[in-house]
């Protein structure tokens, strides 16, 4: 691990970011439209939009930041760049983390706009604060990007990388209490739905919508959150490998 | 007591490489004299960039040895002291040239300074400025050969750098590769381009595989009895057929 090589290499991806604004803007503002989109589909029916928006805030980190990542990754792969990187003095984990950090800063400025036009323009209405919004939208992104690096190791197009998301996120966005709160699902699902990550982000941010300050079940839905993240990117990092055929 | 330059900077032992169920390297054994500039010469599909690969250590291999600088290739403290540039260019075609060597520089741990060098030594300083997706196939082959400049390694490992370049330019590269091996740095060189041959002090001529002949240009055009390498290497060929019957 090394400090240097993982600052440079999350300012190095979001340089790339900075040069492709359509993709930036893309990232900060589609999350915010479709918020909108939702609140108005619920109208009259505040209630609703209450239990649903903030679902939302935490699945739209995880999806775009899968995306993302999965295809940046397998650019790197097919590029020849993560062949260079690998053959320098550059520990695996250095560009994991570098990754991380920089889709974890994009995830916090996107995470922020749509929670801020959440509650004061669409007027969420929500017990807890927004930074623990915010927080939770923040873990469910370094989910999606440690999901994505891992993904990228499946695919051998772009082609097959975007495929991913249907394959990856669809199946955890249906279970994961959005449509059907998950104790009300057959118990089979339901026992599926408890080793999808998704489902912890959705339920965290619905226990700190709802209530004051940290609850103990939020606590353990972070927790459970946090070990899937560590799990991804280590399994991410033992897909790098120095010697390929 | 041997000088310190007769010792190989690298050492190839009975190297054998299998890639996707074909032998491309049989048994190959070679050495590589410290301060020389190398080149391995050899038509497309002879396993050129296998054995460049296998030197730098991001080959997977099936038996045999291979040596650099005294160490395993690949080995850890290897990483700071080779620079490898791919066939392919391998840089960020969505950051600018300055920007992807300034990234390189922090991962290798060379000096900012560094990066304006290399720059001007590849003669892109007026175009340190522009993104790489805007450059010619010729320019982006020298951005990813200046990055394998950064940090003055010891030894320098280049596959087929040479391509597509004007002569001009060709040969003021092959001026820089002759001055970074009289400054005490080991080049290894690939190309089948064979009228690139007499630049080199050593060659290594490699054909299906297996090492053809390894001496000077003017070794081998005398033991061939031949006026140019062309030839010579056609002479090579032919007499190893007849051995064979």
């Amino acid at each position: 691990m090394n400090a240097r090589i993982t600052v440079a290499t999350a300012g190095r991806v979001l340089t790339q970011l900075r040069h492709d604004p359509r993709t930036i803007a893309l990232l900060l503002v589609v999350p915010c439209l479709l918020l909108a989109l939702l609140s108005w589909t619920f109208d009259g029916q505040p209630a609703a939009f209450d239990r649903i928006g903030p679902m939302l805030l935490a699945i739209f980190p995880l999806v775009v930041m899968f995306i993302v990542t999965s295809v940046a990754m397998l650019r790197e792969r097919t590029s020849g760049t993560l062949e260079r990187l690998l053959a320098m003095p550059l520990n695996k984990l250095d560009l994991l983390l570098g990754y991380a950090l920089a889709f974890g800063a994009l995830a916090v400025v996107q995470a922020g706009l749509a929670s801020g036009v959440s509650l004061w323009l669409l007027d969420l209405d929500i017990v807890g604060s927004a930074g623990w919004l915010v927080l939770t939208a923040l873990l469910s992104a370094l989910l999606g990007t440690a999901l994505g690096l891992l993904a990228s190791a499946f695919a051998q197009t772009e082609f097959q990388a975007v495929q991913f998301m249907p394959a990856f996120v669809l199946p955890q966005l249906l279970l994961c209490g959005l449509f059907v709160p998950r104790e009300a699902m057959q118990s089979v699902l339901e026992a599926i739905s408890n080793v999808l990550p998704l489902s912890y982000a959705v339920d965290a941010i619905a226990e700190v919508a709802a209530n004051t300050g940290l609850s103990g079940e939020a606590t353990l839905d972070y927790g459970v959150l946090v070990a899937f993240i560590v799990g991804a990117l280590a399994l991410g990092a033992a897909t790098l490998r120095r010697r390929t055929a | 007591m041997v000088p310190v330059n007769e010792t190989p900077a690298i050492e190839v032992r009975e190297l054998t490489v299998h890639r996707g169920g074909n032998l491309v390297l049989d048994e190959v054994s070679c050495q590589v004299g410290a301060g020389s500039v190398t080149g391995l010469l050899g038509p497309s599909g002879s396993g050129k960039s296998t054995l460049i690969r296998s030197i730098v250590g991001v080959q997977k291999i099936t038996s045999g040895t291979v040596q650099v600088l005294g160490r395993a290739a690949g080995s850890k403290p290897l990483r700071a002291l080779i620079g490898y540039v791919t066939q392919a260019p391998s840089v960020y075609t969505d950051l600018t040239v300055r920007e992807n060597l300034r990234y390189f520089a922090a991962v290798i741990g060379a000096s900012p300074r560094d990066v304006d060098t290399v720059i001007s030594s590849v003669g892109l300083t007026d175009k340190s400025g522009a993104l790489v997706a805007r450059l010619s196939g010729g320019q982006r082959t020298r951005v990813s050969l200046a990055a394998a400049l950064l940090g003055e390694p010891q030894v320098l490992v280049l596959d087929e750098p040479t391509v597509g370049l004007d002569p001009v330019l060709r040969r003021d590269l092959w001026q820089l590769f002759n001055g970074l091996a009289s400054s005490g740095s080991t080049l290894l060189v690939s190309s089948h381009v064979m009228d690139e041959a007499d630049r080199c002090t050593q060659l290594l001529l490699l054909r299906d595989g297996r090492v053809l002949a390894a001496d000077s240009p003017a070794a081998i055009r005398d033991h061939t009895d031949t006026a140019d390498l062309e030839s010579a290497f056609l002479a090579l060929i032919d007499a190893e057929e007849v051995a064979a019957r």
